[in-house]
């Protein structure tokens, strides 16, 4: 019983309460203890890690982190190769994950990444409620948001669910109910000599493919799009994807089908998957011993639904404001994976990398203070820039800034009249600017140019100044200096 | 469980000549996208900006904050950005909770490429605009 009363943040009233304690929880955690705002955070697992703490289902990782690199880990640009490690203001607490990593491979293992995170919880002080479950959400009269959990309620001004996109989902396609999920696959040995189709070409697919290589006789992947190898080959991704794709390109036993699939039937020794050809029209069914669905994970939005949260992507992901709240004002918040429902300006079709811990641990730290200001009342301190220093600043942080560079044209440095200046979500910036205020953000076109954009609001309008691109992505010399004050 | 993505398209004029699988294969669940009210999904001289099929809600069509037009479900705008690469000459604005399925910029050309129904639709449409036009003209 000594041990239970030990455990933090019990039940009761708190301004804000965090669920979930994977990287989007423990960074939200992080960030409120460093602005001193009160907070619970709470988690129905026994140890930090979230969905790390099981998948990737073949304990490797995509996203890179390299121990070497051209800036020490502990200093800011060092996050730039570290996109696995949770971000701190304490240089002692960057780069978790960095000391675990054996350097058989630059993205690291499953474990290790658990370890990291486990050790950044630690060391930089994250305490969390661990084995408290959340079960169900209501609003009372006097607008309070109550999370009823399984040690009892929370009241609270604003919640923040960092839950991860983790419930296994599947595309509605008759027969799919027989087939095992991604998540339910078995050790690739276990697919020795069969003939295996797997349902979907995103990551968990080629990660199945990826593992399978060196067991399945053959492995087919199926879904209705083409995947866009010019796309993937530019992204962390591509460890898993390619290496199937070049089976398929030498005649291998891989073989990548856009198919539009109407039903899975089972048969005597597995199953018939009958479907029609999109890129290539035409009927196609298959004879195959084993099929998984990659069919990607929902956010466990439970009852949240109820209290008005929309969703995207067919009811997987929820449909937020820039600041990664489910409506304005509701005080229901998202960190973590689940941010990629504020979909930004995607300028040129390029997307944020807000599923990713290397995009949302920025976002963390921005919604946190804007948390903090609008339902809290909070003042959160703000550097001060000299209106002489304006440009050469603002092209420094184009070069250098780790969150304008993971979050392109998502992220970007605003600098207001006074040289306030803050990190906000250009799409709502670009809004409702204040006064005076200017941004830069860093930007790619389709070509996969990078560049930096700067923002000038005059008169209730903002103007759009695309600056040239730079052969080392070094914006601070003369030219850019002179380019963009001009134009402040 | 919300409405199937490729349901809702066939629904729409544009997409009346498609089949099953192709509106599968267009019905990507990473374009699809939902604007809060008062959220600008298009805006004025931005460079970068895509083509939009609204799929539910409304959203207004405005220069300087006086509207010019409404949209509506099956309605669609950023074509003329997109196909001209030009900068948005008006801001689009939702008014209320929109969802609109949106087809990035730089694909917009290989995808009425491969749907050629669907740029034939596209171009009536802009046939008949062009014809009020002329008509309130005249």
């Amino acid at each position: 019983m000594a041990e239970l009363n030990a455990r933090p943040f019990p039940p009761g009233e708190y301004p804000v309460v965090v669920v979930g304690s994977g990287p989007g929880g423990l960074q939200t955690g992080y960030f409120l203890s460093r602005l001193g705002i009160e907070h619970a955070l709470i988690s129905r697992d026994e140890a930090p890690g979230g969905m790390f703490r099981s998948f990737p289902i073949y304990q490797r990782l995509l996203s890179w982190t390299k121990p070497d690199a051209p800036f020490e880990p502990g200093t800011r640009e060092y996050e730039w190769y570290d996109h696995n490690s949770l971000v701190a203001e304490d240089p002692q607490h960057r780069a978790a994950i960095v000391p675990f990593m054996d350097r058989s491979y630059m993205v690291p293992s499953r474990p290790e990444m658990e370890q990291g995170l486990a050790a950044f919880a630690e060391n930089a002080g994250v305490p969390v409620r661990y084995g408290c479950t959340w079960e169900s959400t209501r609003r009372d009269d006097d607008g309070a948001l109550v999370l009823t959990t399984s040690d009892g309620e929370y009241r609270c001004t604003a919640a923040v669910f960092a839950l991860g996109v983790t419930d296994p989902w599947k595309s509605p396609i008759p027969g799919i109910e027989d087939v095992p999920h991604y998540a339910e696959a078995c050790a690739a040995r276990e697919y020795e000599q069969k003939r295996v189709f797997v349902i979907g070409k995103r990551n968990s697919g080629f990660e199945l493919a990826d593992g399978l290589l060196p067991w399945a006789r053959q492995v087919f992947l199926g879904s209705p799009r083409p995947v866009a190898t010019s796309v993937i080959a530019l992204s962390s991704v591509r460890v898993r994807y390619l290496q199937p794709y070049e089976d398929a390109g030498l005649g291998g036993g891989t073989f990548a089908l856009d198919v539009a699939l109407e039903r899975i039937e089972r048969t005597a020794s597995g199953y018939r998957v009958v479907g029609s050809g999109t890129t290539r029209e035409g009927p196609l069914d298959l004879d195959v011993d084993e099929v998984i669905a990659a069919t990607g994970f929902a956010t466990p939005l439970r009852d949240l639904t109820e209290l008005g949260v929309r969703t995207v992507a067919q009811g997987r992901i929820p449909a937020l404001t820039p600041y990664w709240e489910s409506e304005a004002g509701s005080g229901i918040y998202f960190a973590g994976n689940a941010t990629q429902g504020a979909a930004g300006l995607k300028k040129h079709g390029i997307g944020a990398s807000s599923a990713a811990v290397h995009g949302f641990r920025y976002n963390a730290r921005v919604m946190v203070r804007h948390l903090a200001e609008t339902h809290l009342g909070a003042d959160p301190r703000r550097e001060r820039v000299e209106y002489g220093d304006l440009a050469s600043y603002l092209l420094r942080e184009a070069t250098r800034a780790p969150e304008l560079w993971a979050q392109k044209s998502y992220l970007a440095r605003v600098v207001g009249a006074d040289g306030a200046t803050d990190v906000l979500p250009l799409a709502d910036w670009l809004d409702h600017p204040t006064t005076g205020s200017r941004a830069i953000a860093v930007e790619m076109n389709a070509e996969g140019e990078i560049y930096p954009t700067a923002y000038v609001e005059r008169g209730g309008e903002v103007r759009e100044h695309v600056l040239p691109p730079h052969h080392l992505n070094d914006y601070t010399g003369e030219e850019h200096v002179r380019e963009l004050r001009s134009v402040l | 469980m919300p409405e199937d993505l490729a349901e809702s398209l066939s629904r729409f004029n544009l997409f009346a000549d498609l089949g099953r699988p192709q509106l599968e294969a267009i019905a990507d669940p990473e374009w699809e996208h939902q604007f809060s009210d008062g959220e600008r999904v298009l805006r004025r001289g931005m460079s970068g900006a895509g083509f939009y099929v609204i799929l539910d809600g409304e959203a207004s069509v405005q220069i300087g904050g006086d509207e010019l037009n409404r949209l509506r479900p099956g309605d669609f705008f950023g074509e003329v950005s997109t196909l001209l690469r030009a900068e948005p000459t008006a801001d689009v604005v939702a008014s209320g909770p929109l969802r609109c399925l949106e087809i990035p910029g730089p694909k917009l050309e290989a995808f009425l490429l491969d749907y050629p129904r669907v740029m034939f639709r596209m171009l009536q449409t802009e046939a008949r605009r062009l014809q009020e036009a002329l008509e309130w003209r005249s």
